[in-house]
């Protein structure tokens, strides 16, 4: 075959074999089209609780009217004490899954790389998530007090486990084809960790931080409910406290509500556009 | 024509990219131990395209492998003379968070070579393999023989050695059939610029493949590997046939494949 032909053989080949890129959905109709759902879902949610509540099935004190509790959440808005609820409650977490983030990842790394730590307190960690953190507030009131120091506690029992198994398991889930290309391209031990073992361990690892936040925002919010004392300050798990002691209902659903909201919203403005990223770049886009 | 080849010219061994002295590998211990290659002496020249055929589960892939240096013998010794192997698998196991331009820089990388040193080497590598302005694509947006093509290139791009101590040695290519889970087409246009950029870069390649017509089409020099163990049972000089006598010669080493095999049956 002449060289000329073999060229444009191949330059069909590459322009047949190139994918298509999808034509880009306008933005506004993409804002709509995920927007849209959950909105109508929520106020179905509201129409339903509405109607329930008119209906009186509960009395007043078991089921509030959705108005009441909206007013409760406008309440604390326009006095600004929503703000510092929030950050009460949120800072803590973010601190608490910070320290989770560096005590995990060595540990992760070692329990994934050195076969007898795997053996050793591998078990023991995978055990450890299962275990509710809610019931290492009592020892920790009992070791550090009524403080910060076991509010962080129990949030690290908490995260610490899920980031660490979750780095685990996306090591193993690396082919292990890829550490073997790694070495034939001249990567040396630490060279195979940082430029093919945690690049390839990444979507697993960001599966387990995503568990690892919820985990973390659970633990405090138990902490926080059951460790209540004027001098931690008000987050949300003791606004909560509040509304039960003052057989207060609405104050209680607020405070529900607004656990809820920032636990989905620190995931779906944090760790849902994180994992998007990362998996679209490399081709493994779900439907979404 | 086709010759065996009795004895190769003697050439400095300084020279030889790489030199097996009665190589062995077993895998296992005691009785279970299986015996992947044996007594396995082999050389290739500067320069030289040499194929590996056998059956299926000889022990291409392992012998491919001590090479490489992703396995130690377990007898006899290889001597290699040459900057660091460059080896294609038979996947072209990409890395998938990196794009094109940044596989081919990885071994770079990895070897602490700055980055517009990289840049401009990796899109040299590009247009070698001929997929210029194709750096900035990952890898699941590229054909399976482009990927493949991305792979050599990376292979190429870590022989270039840049520190100093493989400097002035002589490059080794090391394919395990590369070419094998693509379709004929394409394959075919693979095996045209194979040659054409073992031409340009004038690198040793040792080629394994299990396909006699693709290892007498590419190769100087066709080894065929018996099975358990691998020994090296013949040897023919392949170079330049064309037309009938290359059809000869892959009726001969396909006879002999033939025969290797069907010596198992027993
Ligand atoms: N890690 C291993 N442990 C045990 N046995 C192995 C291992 N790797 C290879 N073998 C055995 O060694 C022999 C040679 O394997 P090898 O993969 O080198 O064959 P091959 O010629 O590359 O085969 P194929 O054509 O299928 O790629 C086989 O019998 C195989 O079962
Ligand atoms: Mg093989």
């Amino acid at each position: 075959m002449p060289l000329d032909t073999v060229g444009s053989v191949e330059a069909g080949l590459d322009a047949l074999d190139t994918p298509v890129v999808e034509a880009k959905v306008s933005l506004p109709r993409r804002i709509v089209g995920r927007v849209l759902p959950p909105i109508v879902a929520i106020a179905l949610f509201v129409v339903v609780w509405q109607i329930l509540w008119a209906a009186a099935f509960w009395p007043e004190f078991k089921l509030p009217a959705p108005v009441d509790v909206g007013a409760q959440i406008w309440e604390l808005v326009t006095t600004g004490e929503i703000l510092s609820l929030f950050w009460v409650s949120v800072h803590r977490a973010v601190i608490g899954f910070a320290i989770s983030l560096l005590i995990a990842v060595p540990l992760g790394l070692a329990i994934a790389n050195i076969t007898v730590v795997r053996r050793g307190i591998g078990p023991l960690v995978s055990g450890l998530q299962s275990l509710p953190s809610v019931a290492w507030v009592p020892a920790a009131i009992l070791w550090f007090g009524l403080n910060d120091r076991a509010i962080y506690w129990v949030v690290l029992l908490g995260a610490v486990p899920s980031i660490a198994n979750g780095l685990v398991s996306g090591l193993d889930q690396v082919p292990p084809i890829l550490p073997r290309v790694g070495k034939a391209l001249g990567a040396g031990r630490w060279g195979g960790i940082r430029y093919i073992l945690l690049p390839a361990a990444l979507p697993g690892f960001l599966g387990g931080l995503k568990q690892g936040w919820a985990f973390s925002w659970r633990s405090l919010m138990a902490a926080e409910l059951i460790a209540t004392s004027p001098d931690l300050g008000e987050g949300l798990g003791q606004y909560l406290h509040n509304g039960m002691s003052l057989s207060d209902i609405s104050m209680v659903f607020a405070g529900i509500m607004l656990i809820f909201a920032v636990g989905v919203g620190i995931e779906l403005l944090v760790f849902r556009p994180l994992e998007n990223t990362v998996l679209r770049a490399r081709g493994l886009t779900r439907a979404s | 024509m086709t010759a065996t080849i009795e004895a190769r010219q003697a050439v400095t061994a300084a020279t030889q990219p790489v030199r097996f002295h009665q190589v062995g590998k077993a895998f296992g211990q005691g009785r279970r131990a299986v015996v992947a290659l044996d007594q396995v002496d082999l050389e290739v020249a500067v320069g030289e395209f040499v194929c590996l055929v056998g059956a299926s589960g000889c022990g291409k892939t392992t012998l491919l492998n001590l090479v490489a240096g992703l396995d130690q013998p377990t007898a006899g010794g290889i001597e290699i003379n040459s900057s660091r192997p460059a080896v294609v698998f038979q996947e072209a196991a990409l890395m998938p968070w990196l794009t094109a331009a940044g596989n081919i820089e990885l071994p770079l990388r990895m070897a602490g070579v700055p980055k517009s040193v990289r840049r401009t080497k990796a899109a040299e590598l590009l247009e070698l393999v001929r997929l210029g302005g194709l750096g900035d694509k990952r890898p699941h947006e590229l054909s399976g023989g482009m990927r493949q093509r991305v792979a050599l290139a990376r292979a190429l791009a870590s022989t270039t050695d840049h520190t100093g101590s493989g400097a002035g040695k002589p490059s080794l290519l090391l394919m395990d059939e590369p070419f094998s889970a693509l379709d004929a087409i394409t394959r075919d246009v693979l095996q045209g610029e194979l040659l054409r950029i073992w031409q340009a870069t004038g690198t040793a390649i040792l080629f394994v493949t299990h396909d006699v017509r693709e290892a007498v089409r590419l190769g100087q020099r066709v080894v065929l590997l018996s099975s358990r163990p691998g020994r090296v049972v013949r040897q023919w000089d392949v170079n330049g046939l064309t037309g009938p006598a290359e059809i000869a010669a892959v009726d001969e080493v396909n006879a002999a494949l033939r025969q290797v095999i069907s010596s198992h049956a027993a």
